[in-house]
């Protein structure tokens, strides 16, 4: 089969590999119809995330139809899954207290001793995202293997678009996540940095939270444009100074609860931000957080803070002093994909949630590696691009 | 027992250990470097005791056993991967057997490779069993001797905590997860 594969810094490949198959009891196959690009995967793009080898296959944001299960799957061929980026068993104790993406067992034994040591306990698996999270092959391929697709794959129902469902692997529960974490009481301002495709889901189940008003900062007009849309106000923050401005457009308080979805590839020419861009590329430190610190001082007095952005490694000058005197509250991580599947795709399929406003581009599979480059080089107008392997086997 | 004054286990000290200190924890004394780990598996104690008690069953989730025959009720020969590729060999005896609470072995006086092990399991309600594996070896060791440290170049340490890892996979979901894409990589990888 053909796939997208990783071979170093902005060096993304069509490779030809051997078919998945079915390797263990709970597995299925499935032939993936779309598969998109994420934010996420411009870190691995940029060389962030350390523990890539080159030829993993990318892509954690996938559906598609069954065409093989294992003896314990409970899917049947043919049917239509969309499959979460997090794999987790089902079965341990996390997984029972729906916290999937900290599911003991979706992470292969070997494969658990660097985040053991960096982070003290290991997470799950995940697809498609560096050998630290799995080194499980992704998404962005004509076939991927699933494991444990007896808990992880929603099956949605005929005749339903990919497109409406497609983000269900990932950013339409990853922006309701955040909404979630920042715990939005009635009459409530929310401020969200990013307006990426998480920041956007962000914004938009703010407002099917609760929130009286949302502030969405980006520096892309047209991202900008689509929160826009949803009916939040916008600060561009190469025009304004952001927290004077939500200073002053919350009448001195500042917002309740904050939000950042832009995570450690921070961009904007902030002096902290420039330090942090040195520092990264002497390899001193990895991350550059200048919105989760942005964040933090504009974030009211008893605030939540709630942070979908990811992270990795350490970083320098986090406002552990603001934090603390304003008795904030954080609350992050990967997302527990599977705790909202049920839900979401109901709000979908009751017209309440739409998420096809977002896809820029659709492009066959083998176009992926322009697809990186465009979504890592215009992030104005490629808000997310969707891959279609079928636009390659019609063409062939 | 060491004189410190706090709870943690024996296996968390700064200051080492002494070989007396085997007797303590219900283990026969072989070799001077003692290791614990503990793992919690969300299943009954009955059910984990069980799969340990057959030792035949361990090669599955222990990486560099290659097979582990069983003799008769007490004595085991167990055969591990060892360095360039030979292959090491030895008989052990158990030393305890506490149905579903805990079993030691410990290799017989004539082996090379001297070590001893228990295995506990306690009862940890909602969150099923907590087990805790307690090895004693000749540095560089794993989880049943140093020829197989020396093979992989493993800190001890690292290869027991993969394999009860292991053993928690395949006891909560049934498998061992892989992140094989192929049975031919898999199988690779079980080489
Ligand atoms: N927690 C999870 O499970 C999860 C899941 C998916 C994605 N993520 C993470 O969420 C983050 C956003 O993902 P995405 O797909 O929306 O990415 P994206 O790169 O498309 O969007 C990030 C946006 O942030 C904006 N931005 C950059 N610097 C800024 C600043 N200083 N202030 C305000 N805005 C700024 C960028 O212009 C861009 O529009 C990433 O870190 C991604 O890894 C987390
Ligand atoms: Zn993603
Ligand atoms: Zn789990």
């Amino acid at each position: 089969m053909r796939a997208l594969a990783w071979h170093g810094k902005h060096d993304v490949r069509v490779d030809t590999v051997d078919d998945p198959e079915i390797v263990n009891p709970r597995d299925a196959i499935i032939k993936v119809t779309s598969t998109a690009i994420c934010g996420s995967d411009l870190h691995l793009y940029d060389g962030y995330i350390p523990t890539m080898k080159a030829g993993d296959i990318l892509g954690h944001e996938f559906m598609g139809e069954v065409v093989e299960t294992g003896p314990e799957s409970t899917l049947k061929k043919g049917q239509r899954v969309v499959v979460p980026f997090t794999i987790s068993c089902g079965s341990c104790y996390h997984c029972g207290k729906q916290q999937y993406s900290a599911c003991d067992n979706g992470n292969p034994a070997d494969n658990q001793d660097i985040a053991q040591e960096l982070y003290g306990q290991p997470m799950s698996g995940l697809f498609g995202y560096s050998h630290m999270t799995g080194g499980y092959a992704g998404g962005q391929a004509e076939y991927v293997r699933v494991p444990f697709s007896d808990v992880g794959p929603i099956v949605v129902p005929d005749g339903v678009e990919d497109d409406k469902v497609l983000f269900l692997s990932d950013i339409l529960p990853t922006g309701w996540q955040a909404a979630e974490y920042a715990e939005i009481e009635p009459g409530d301002t929310v401020a969200v940095w990013g307006c990426g495709p998480v920041g956007l889901f962000s914004v938009q189940s703010a407002f099917l939270m609760g929130a009286e008003r949302v502030i969405a900062i980006d520096h892309f007009p047209h991202r900008l444009e689509l929160a826009k849309k949803f009916g939040a106000e916008t600060i561009n923050f190469e025009e304004t100074k952001t927290y004077e401005a939500l200073m002053e457009m919350t009448g001195g308080i500042g917002p309740d609860a904050v939000i950042d979805a832009v995570g450690l590839e921070a961009h904007g020419f902030f002096v902290d931000n420039v330090i942090d861009q040195i520092k990264a590329s002497l390899f001193l430190g990895t991350d550059r957080p200048h919105s989760i610190r942005q964040a933090i001082i504009a974030c009211r007095k008893g605030g939540r803070v709630s942070m979908p952005a990811v992270y990795g490694g350490f970083v320098d000058k986090f406002p552990l002093g603001a934090f603390m005197e304003k008795g904030l509250t954080l609350k992050t991580g990967q997302t527990h994909v599977q705790r909202y599947l049920p839900g979401l795709l109901n709000a979908i399929m009751e017209g309440k949630i739409d998420t096809t406003f977002l896809i820029s581009h659709r492009l066959p599979l083998s176009q992926g590696p322009d697809g990186y480059r465009m979504f890592h080089d215009k992030q104005n107008e490629v808000t997310k691009i969707v891959l279609k392997p079928d636009m390659d086997r019609v063409a062939t | 027992m060491t004189d410190a004054g706090d709870d943690a286990p024996l296996s968390t000290k700064k200051d080492g250990h002494s070989s007396q200190d085997a007797a303590s924890l219900g283990l026969e004394a072989r070799g001077g470097d003692l290791l614990a780990r503990s793992v919690t598996i969300n299943r009954p104690k009955a059910e984990l005791y069980r799969f340990w008690r057959d030792f035949s069953n361990l090669p599955k989730i222990m990486d560099n056993i290659v097979r582990i025959d069983v003799i008769d009720q007490q004595t085991s020969h167990w055969v591990v991967k060892g360095p360039g590729g030979k292959e090491v060999e030895w008989d052990a005896t158990i030393t305890q057997d506490l149905p579903d609470e805990a079993i030691a072995w410990a290799s017989k006086d004539a082996s090379d490779i001297s070590n001893s092990g228990r295995i506990e399991f306690r009862d940890a309600g909602l969150r099923g069993t907590v087990v805790t594996a307690t090895i004693l070896y000749d540095a560089p060791a794993g989880l049943v001797g140093k020829a197989i440290a020396k093979l992989s170049q493993r800190e001890p340490g690292i290869q027991a905590r993969r394999d009860l890892r292991r053993f928690k996979q395949l006891m909560e979901t049934g498998e061992i997860a892989t992140n094989a894409r192929t049975r031919k990589q898999h199988e690779e990888e079980m080489a």
